[in-house]
Formats: C-alpha cells, structure tokens, sequence
C-alpha cells in the first residue's frame, strides 16, 4: 500500500476513534458523575436517570461501542485493502 | 440435602472439570505455554477474558461494596467495564498486529531498551503478585465457610488445583479451564439474582428489577424505599453517596486506565488468530463482563433493602440461622449497647449495634433471602470459579515474565525451547509457592495494595504503551524516564497517604487527608501519575534523538492489520 493511502487510512481510524471515546466520556463522566444531579430530576422507570448512567446505561454503551469499532474497522481494512484475508 | 453437601458435590464436579480440561489442553510448545499458540477462537478469548478479569473481588465483594456505598460504588461499575473500550480501540488490536507474546516484550522492542523491558518486568510483577495474593486468600474464604475447612487447607487445596492447570497446561489449559469457569461463575451469580429479584420486584431480570417498584404493597420504587430507609437509620441517601465528584472522576479514570494496562489482560489478545480477532474478543469479553457487572448493583440495592428489613429494631433471639452462622466467622458482629435485646442499626456510630463485612453480602445474599440449598452452594462453586481463574492468569503473567522476559531475552538467549518451557514451568510453581505463602499469612495490607494495583498499572504501562502506538516519535529516553517517574510518584502517595509512612504509620493516615492533591485519594492518584508519565515522555523525548528507522517502521507496520502472524490450530 502506498505511503498517502497509509496515511488517509490512519486519519480514518483515529477519526473514528475521536467519535467512540467522545461518547465513551460523554455517557460515563458526562452523564454519570459531572451531570448527574440535573440529570437525576429525570427517572426512568423507578431510578434516577444520572444515578443509572452510572451504574447501568454507560456500560450497555460501552459494550455497543466496541462492537460499532468492530463494524466500522472490518469496513475501513476492507476499503483500504489492508485486511487479513 | 444440606448446604454442606451440596457444596461438596458441586465444587467437586466443578473441580473434575477443571481438571479434565487442563489434561486435554496440555502446552506441548512455548508458543501454546505463551499465548495459546495464538489460535483461541474470539468468542473462546472472550470468556476467557471475562474470568481472568472478573476475580473472588468482583464476584464475592464487589455487590458488597457497591451495597454499602451507594451511588459512589459506580467508580468501580464503570471504571472496571470502561477500560475495556480503552483496550478494544487503543491497545488490542495493534498489540495483536505486534504478534509477540508480552507486554514487556512490547516494551522492549518498541524501545529498543533492555533496562525499558527491565522496568516493564518490575512492573508487572509488582502488579501482579499485590493481585493474586488477594485471589487466594479469596479461595480459602469460600472453603472455610462452606466446607468447614480450615482457612489454610483451603488455601493449600486451591493452591495444587491452581498449579496442576497453570503449570501442565500454560496459557492453553488456562483459556480452555477459564471459558469453563466463566460459565460456572455466571450461572452461580445470576441464578441467585433472579430468584431474589422475582421475590423483591416481581421482575425476573434482575436490571429491570434494579429499576421497578418493590411487591410488598407500597407500590413504591425500590431505589426510592431504599432512600427513604436509609434516610430513617440516619445513613446517606443511597443514590446520591458520598465522595467529592473529583474524586469519583479521578478514581473512575484510573481504574479505567489500570484496567487496559493490566498485564494478564492484555496477553489475553495475543491469543487469537488475527488482528480483527482481537478487537472482537475485546467486545465479546465486555459483553461476558457486562452480565455480571450490570446485575451486582442490583444484588446490592436487593440486599441492602432485605438486610435492613431482616435486622433493623428486630429482636436479636429470633434472628435467623444464618445470622449466628456468619457471627461464628466473626464477620457479623453484634454488641447490645442499650440491652434492649434488639438490634439498633444505625449510621450514627455510638448508637450503632451491629457490623457487617462488607465481603458477606454476596455469599450469605442466598441464605437472607432464604433460597434452597443448592443455590447456595452454586454460589460457592461461583466464587472459587471467579478466585481461581484470575489467579492462574496472573501466575502465567508471572512465569513468563521470568522465563522469557528475563531468562530468554536478557540472562541466555540461546537457551533451548525444551528449558524455556521448563523454565516456564518452574516459575509458574515457585509463583504459586509464594501466592500460597500470602494467602496463608495475608498482610495486613493486601486489600488495600489489590485497589492500588489500578494505580500502579496506569502510571507506569498505559502511557508508554498508547505513546509507542500513536505517537512515532516516542523513544526510548521519554518512555522510560515517564514510566519511572509515573510509579515513583504513584509509589510515594501511596506510601504517604494510605499507610502514613512519613508521618508516623497508619493511626496518621486519617489526618493527612486535608493534604490529598485537588482532593484526590491514593486510589485515584494512578489519573494524576499518569499525567505526570505522560507530561515527561513527551517533554524528554522532545530533547533527545528521535527512536531509529528500524523502530519507526514498527510503528508503521502495527497500525495496519494485514500480515498477523499467523495461527495453528488446536
């Protein structure tokens, strides 16, 4: 592969990486602990919003974030043909 | 039957399992010993992973925890799960690519440094020996209570169960014996989480019951009963907690960063075939972790509200059998201040009657809850499961760091596959001799040390390793001077704050925490440390010389997947 396409295919890959880990922060930091006061005026079900981002929400993210990673990395080698096949 | 036999037939089983599986995944080469010969399919790694990681303190203490603490047990919640989206996207993948078989084998390469692979080493063993004195310990707990065993002989007996896997089968027979212990472990935890959720909620989804209204009539939330009773025994409000929200960050962040720079967790993605492999298994290994990691705060809100209904202004004399059987153990303990012959459980510390250690909740949660005797002891097998696992991935993680990091690539190089892999094998012995040795005579500041070793991890590993992947300018120089300054630092506010070293011991502790920097406790400081690693990496590698062409074109060559390594079959 050539020197230019590396380097478009690794700006692709930390532009990626950009995305996920903002909302990685956002769902964790943001919604579980600096936010969570205000959010905790709003309930789902029988819990406090900021309270169950905390112990339940972030992590369900966290797991989608790593399989939407996944998804888009199989695509991103596949385009730039630097895949394992 | 009772409990004790049920125990013995299924911690029996469960063992013959074990046991079955390590004499089928015999290690016939370093390379299986290593890495499992690198051909672990990423479901497989994924649940292997899962009970590496969860150990006797996510199973049997961190419900507990998250119990007593309330809302501020979330820094353990997302910081042990968010590290994970930090391996997946930051380190897996491109270790993976790597295609050697240690951290410390990265470490030494990417810095073209034997004293880098040197501190790397010390650092692993640090980190790891603090973690698995902590595990055994943890084994000879469960034996004690359910088998009624001495609490050594149960350390003696997880100690020969640990070391005829880890040392006949390497990281092959502990990958296949780990999937299997995932699989116990997840059942003992969930099955008794269901039965208590349906008795409290009416839900059978211990999630959703966390979130629904409690079946005793009142129609009310559960979290909200749970505040309301908390609020009437003087404690803090359950979902709000305690610490200082820059605590929680900081704490929450090191954890997350410790995790992902943990070394018996990352060799764990050097195991499978390819590249792509490795950032699945990383999905698949948080999707194991997340069943049990999302249903623990539910078990803490359940028994916190089931012990405060069972004990609270309650006569003494009738409480259940369970009660005095965990008095015995000294776990409970119970002082009738007023002799009213009634227990006074209150936040308020002179009027206060009963203690509780925290590490019960999850072993005797069963037993409040009154379900039948096998669930109980499923919840034994469970823990020994989660307790030994996590251990033999840490004795791996310490045998092959003295056979290959040490041994093969700075005492003999030319040494014989057949010693390597003898070698290999005797470190992994003389590992579990001196676990064995911390399990029987635990000091005292084992469990304080196991949090820390988040802190450690991340001041001295997760730096170099991020920097020596995305930044191809990092050398030598900046790696090393940011590791060592990293877990110095670290090392220093440990000592300082949380055993009082320079003040006068342990009984200054308590009054030096005016003193804490922004706030912040010895188990958040690994965030700062890191910082500081990173500041002088960056700044030292500035002034020197840029790595040479040959350690440049690593770099280049990791970042892209095509050209792993490739596997064998098992």
């Amino acid at each position: 592969m050539s020197e230019k396409n590396l380097q478009q295919y690794w700006r692709d890959n930390l532009r990626y990486l950009a995305i996920l880990l903002s909302i990685w922060f956002l769902v964790s930091y943001v919604f579980g602990i600096f936010m969570v006061d205000t959010l905790n005026n709003i309930s789902v079900g029988g819990a406090k919003l900021g309270f169950w981002f905390a112990q339940q929400g972030a992590i369900y993210v966290f797991v989608v974030l790593i399989f939407v990673y996944v998804n888009w990395m199989n695509k991103l080698d596949k385009k730039y043909d630097v895949d394992e096949e | 039957m009772d409990v004790q036999t049920w125990t013995l037939i299924i911690v029996g089983l469960t063992f013959a399992l074990y046991i079955g599986i390590a004499i089928w995944a015999r290690a016939g080469s370093t390379k299986e010993f290593y890495v499992a010969g690198g051909g672990v399919h990423p479901v497989a790694n994924g649940m292997a992973t899962a009970a590496d990681w969860m150990s006797a303190a996510s199973f049997i203490s961190m419900a507990g925890l998250i119990s007593f603490m309330g809302y501020d047990g979330a820094v353990y919640l997302l910081g042990w799960t968010g590290g994970y989206v930090l391996l997946a996207l930051l380190l897996a993948p491109y270790l993976r690519k790597f295609g050697k078989f240690t951290v410390p084998d990265f470490i030494g390469d990417r810095y073209y440094s034997n004293t880098a692979r040197t501190v790397a080493v010390v650092c692993a063993l640090i980190v790891s020996f603090t973690y698995v004195a902590g595990q055994m310990r943890g084994v000879g707990v469960v034996f004690s209570r359910f088998l009624e065993v001495d609490i050594n002989n149960g350390v003696f007996i997880g100690m020969a169960i640990v070391f005829f896997y880890a040392v006949l089968g390497g990281m092959k027979g502990i990958t296949y014996t780990q999937v299997a212990q995932y699989c116990v472990l997840i059942f003992a935890y969930m099955v008794p989480a269901i039965f208590i959720s349906l008795a409290m909620t009416g839900n059978a989804i211990p999630q959703l019951g966390l979130i629904g209204d409690v079946t005793d009539g009142t129609g009310m939330a559960l979290l909200d009963k749970l505040d309301v009773l908390h609020q009437e025994l003087g404690f803090a409000e359950y979902t709000s907690g305690t610490k200082s929200m820059t605590d929680v960050f900081a704490i929450t962040f090191a954890l997350m960063v410790g995790t992902a720079g943990l070394p018996h967790v990352i060799v764990r993605f050097f195991t499978v075939p390819r590249v792509k492999d490795a950032r699945s298994s990383a999905g698949y290994a948080l999707l194991f972790i997340a069943i049990l990691y999302t249903t623990a705060p539910a078990i803490a809100a359940f028994a916190r509200v089931n012990l405060i209904n069972t004990v609270s202004n309650k006569e003494y004399a009738e409480m259940p059998e369970w009660f005095s059987k965990w008095e015995q153990t000294g776990l409970i303990k119970f002082d009738d201040k007023n002799a009213d012959g009634r227990i006074q459980y209150l936040a308020a510390a002179d009027a206060n009657e009963l203690t509780i250690d925290r590490d019960i909740m999850v072993l005797a949660n069963p037993e409040i809850a009154n379900l039948p005797a096998w669930v109980i002891a499923l919840v034994a097998a469970g823990g020994l499961a989660a307790a030994l696992s996590t251990a033999a991935g840490l004795l791996l993680v310490i045998s092959t760091s003295i056979s290959r990091d040490l041994i093969k690539m700075q005492i003999k190089p030319d040494i014989s596959e057949k010693w390597e892999l003898r070698w290999a094998r005797i470190g992994a012995f003389v590992a579990v001799l001196i676990a064995g040795y911390f399990g029987i005579n635990p000091p005292g500041f084992v469990a304080a040390v196991v949090a820390l070793a988040f802190g450690l991890a991340a001041a001295s590993f997760f730096p170099a390793i991020i920097l020596g992947i995305f930044d191809k300018r990092m050398n030598m120089q900046g790696a090393i001077s940011g590791m060592i300054v990293g877990i110095t630092i670290m090392l220093w506010y440990m000592l300082k704050f949380k055993f009082g070293i320079f003040d006068g011991g342990k009984e200054a502790v308590a009054g030096l925490k005016d003193g804490w920097w922004f706030g912040i406790s010895p188990e958040g400081f690994g965030t700062i440390a890191m910082v500081f690693n990173l500041v002088v990496s960056l700044v030292v590698s500035r002034m020197t010389p840029p790595p040479p062409e040959n350690v440049q074109q690593i770099v280049e060559d990791i970042r892209v997947p095509r050209g792993a390594g490739a596997a064998h079959d098992h």
